[in-house]
């Protein structure tokens, strides 16, 4: 299944939740504010390193820039494009949204 | 591969309806059908064709209409969520008893009917919101 998060991790608890039902070999994006979740040596970096090793992450590169993150995405997050995005979709048998 | 999208945002308060935007003209462009785009809650106000967005914006509501008019996308917006938020075509005007209507080309009204048709008929649907 894929998992969309479009929520900053420091202000909901979308990406925390999502990360407790997302199973083993699963993917997550993150997109619009839910890329911060992909920056180093933040208050939640160590729990997205953790989950790096039960599910794959990604973060829709245009939003990542639109923030100025380009710089800080951590080794082992993916960025896409939307075309990437749709390929995760159609790749996947279910998108969960994380609203 | 044919998806459904659903819109649960207006236009410029939050990303959603940009989002949805671009991985809709992203799958079309990947040769992926659009069976629906369903515009619910808040996501209704995409579709009035009354907004004058400042001239160096996006208009979100005439990028809508003109990425219907080119790949025919059904682009359906809820009547109940339409009806209390004052979107109306010229019939729902008229049974309403309304003196304007503001539906933009390529929107239809229908109900949430459609919503569900649109997650059975199509083989994943996506959803943007907040």
């Amino acid at each position: 299944m894929l998992h969309t998060v479009n929520k900053s991790p420091f202000e909901h608890t979308a990406l925390a939740t999502c990360l407790t039902y997302a199973r083993q070999g699963s993917a997550v994006l993150l997109i619009e504010d839910g890329v911060y979740a992909a920056a180093g040596d933040t208050a939640v970096s160590k729990q997205v390193q953790e989950a790096l090793k039960r599910v794959s992450i990604y973060a829709l590169k245009p939003d990542v820039e639109a923030r100025g993150m380009q710089n800080r995405v951590m080794d082992g997050i993916r960025l896409v494009d939307y075309g990437g995005f749709v390929d995760l979709v159609a790749e996947h048998n279910a998108v969960q949204s994380w609203l | 591969m044919k998806f459904g999208v659903v819109v649960n945002e207006g236009p410029y308060t939050h990303q959603a309806s940009d989002t949805a935007y671009q991985f809709v003209k992203a799958a079309l462009a990947k040769g992926h059908e659009i069976y629906r785009v369903f515009f619910y809650h808040d996501g209704v106000n995409n579709g009035t064709r009354l907004t004058v967005p400042p001239q160096d914006d996006r208009n979100i509501v005439k990028r809508w209409s003109e990425l219907a008019a080119q790949h025919k996308l059904d682009l359906v917006v809820c009547i109940a969520a339409a009806q209390r938020r004052g979107l109306m075509d010229k019939s729902e005007a008229k049974r309403n008893g309304k003196d304007a209507d503001n539906l933009a080309l390529g929107f239809r009204i229908s109900g949430l009917g459609q919503l569900i048709e649109a997650g059975i008929q199509a083989e994943r649907l996506v959803v943007f919101g907040d």
